[in-house]
């Protein structure tokens, strides 16, 4: 075989993996698309469900996934970030810092399952917040860090060595040397790692499952000590314990799920190559 | 001659792995000299010139044994403040790095953070330090545009600018002219006859030829020892120690 027919079929064995993976996210967008579409209207994603769910609408699982999203957001930006900032600029390499680090890689490994177990123990009972919006929102919180964190400290690390060199030579403290210098620069990246892990937050069942997740509330929740209908659980729920469900609303639920969780993503996407467009360096 | 500006008594440094980059050197720079340090590679200059301001700080896991006095006070005492520190013995590195953002932003950059906030003193600051670097009528009308889309030459006077900025006493200068076409150069090594009027100046040279040139006072390191330090008059023509000779005629290095 020629170096030329060797290149060729590399290229098209290649090809052909790639092909494999991406296809079949493909066909589950395009199927879920294509049944849940026709179920899609304004009253659909406005109205509460009626008649044991069968009819109406899903938004007081839409707007309770939007609370766990904020919330989550709340509880685990400014404690990754301010991890990430310690990481990458103050800690050195030290018997404590392995450990967090170990700890980190740990926690990102963890099944999604045991972060809910964890929270009904830790937020629901020992803490007593009950089942509530505020016991979801640390639990997706604390899943949410260690993809966070890792990302925030990796596009921490990314910003040239220099950059800092400079900015204390003129002067800068080391945190004015971060405020000014570090972060505006690690901002695309630390933004990425946030919205990815939110967009986590919004899909997953199971650490909302005891925490904060109803069945079937009628009413909105009032306080961050209520609990609240989220699309994760709700489309569980109309998938396997609601006998005589039309498939069309299921669709319709899993597709508004998906188009919350592609949009994180494509956000996430945008904002990267936005900013890093504008990059200097 | 007055007292000594800064002076260097018995000064050690080892780098974390191991390597010893100065050795037991002591030498006294005064006001309003260009003083300067050359010697082959790894001879300690750059460590030397990184610690009159307490760079060296940022190299971690280091030895150091020795002072160093500006005007009388030890810069390694605990209450010193390594920020003002820092504005008084400014450095600028032998890789002209601009801030990301613009010339303007560079130049008031460490102003602002040591509390400058008069916009008609910053104005001043920025203008008379650009025309102190050679820089000026190149980018007066584009002061708001990226620093980082100046050519090298004009990046070099831009760092260069961005230290005059806050008026320091002492410019550290690693190699300012490395990667310059020698007009740039030229235009650098012009400026340093002005700048040692105001300033007391500390600079590694591109070369013996360049020491030559620009020297008041030159100091010869080898292997992190000082081997022997005067008058650049008489040490680039007549120099005491064989070892000077032979790295001045360029018989090794």
């Amino acid at each position: 075989m020629s170096r030329q027919q060797a290149n060729k079929l590399a290229v098209g064995v290649l090809t052909v993996v790639a092909a494999i993976v991406v296809i079949p996210i493909l066909l589950v967008i395009v199927y879920v698309v294509w049944q849940g579409l026709p179920a899609l209207s304004w009253a659909f994603l406005t109205e509460a469900p009626r008649n044991g769910m069968k009819e109406g609408g899903i938004m007081p699982a839409l707007l309770g996934t939007i609370l766990l999203t904020l919330g989550t957001a709340i509880v685990s930006f400014p404690l990754s970030i301010a991890t990430a900032i310690y990481l990458a600029e103050y800690a050195g390499d030290n018997r404590l810092t392995r450990w967090i680090r170990m700890a980190i890689v740990n926690l990102a490994g963890i099944p999604s399952i045991v972060y809910g177990l964890f929270g009904l123990g830790a937020f629901v009972l020992f803490m007593g917040f009950g089942t509530s919006i505020l016991a979801g929102s640390l639990t997706l919180g604390i899943m949410t860090m260690p993809v966070v964190i890792s990302t925030a400290e990796e596009a921490i690390l990314a910003v040239p060595q220099q950059f800092r060199t400079v900015s204390l030579s003129l002067g800068a403290s080391r945190w004015q040397t971060i405020r000014y210098q570090v972060l505006p620069h690690a901002l695309p990246g630390i933004i990425t790692g946030i919205i990815l892990g939110l967009g986590r937050a919004a899909g997953e069942t199971a650490p909302i499952l005891f925490t904060v997740a109803a069945f079937y509330v009628p009413e909105l929740p009032r306080s961050i000590f209520d609990q609240t209908m989220a699309l994760p659980y709700h489309l569980y729920v109309i998938s396997t314990q609601v006998p005589g469900m039309p498939l069309q609303i299921q669709y319709g639920a899993a597709l508004v799920l998906l188009l919350i969780v592609l949009s994180f993503t494509l956000v996430a996407t945008l904002v990267r190559t936005q900013m890093r467009r504008r990059r200097e360096w | 001659m007055s007292d000594a500006f800064l002076s260097v008594r018995n000064l050690y440094f080892t780098y974390d792995d191991g390597i010893e980059a100065l050795h037991n050197v002591t030498l006294d720079i005064y006001r309003n000299e260009l003083f300067v340090l050359f010697g082959p590679a790894r001879a300690g200059k750059s460590t030397l010139l990184r610690l009159c301001n307490r760079l060296s700080d940022l190299s971690e896991h280091t030895e150091r044994q020795g002072a160093i006095t500006l005007n009388g006070k030890d810069i390694f005492a605990a209450d010193i403040n390594i920020s003002a520190l820092r504005r008084r013995v400014s450095m600028v590195f032998a890789i002209p790095t601009p801030l990301p953002g613009s010339i303007h932003a560079n130049l008031v950059y460490g102003l602002k953070l040591a509390g400058i906030r008069d916009k008609g003193e910053l104005e001043r600051r920025v203008e008379r330090s650009l025309r102190q670097a050679a820089l000026w009528d190149e980018v007066k009308d584009r002061l708001d545009t990226s620093a980082l889309a100046l050519s090298g030459g004009q990046r070099q006077r831009l760092c260069l600018a961005r230290s005059l900025a806050l008026e320091p006493e002492i410019i550290l200068l690693d190699n300012p002219t490395s990667g310059l076409d020698p007009i740039s150069t030229a235009t650098v090594e012009e400026s340093l006859y002005e700048l040692k009027q105001r300033y007391t100046i500390i600079m590694v040279p591109h070369s013996v030829q360049q020491a030559a040139r620009v020297a008041d006072r030159a100091a010869f390191l080898l292997n992190g020892e000082l081997i022997e330090v005067g008058r650049a008059e008489r040490m680039f023509v007549h120099p005491q120690d064989q070892r000077t000779e032979d790295y001045i005629t360029g018989r090794f290095g």
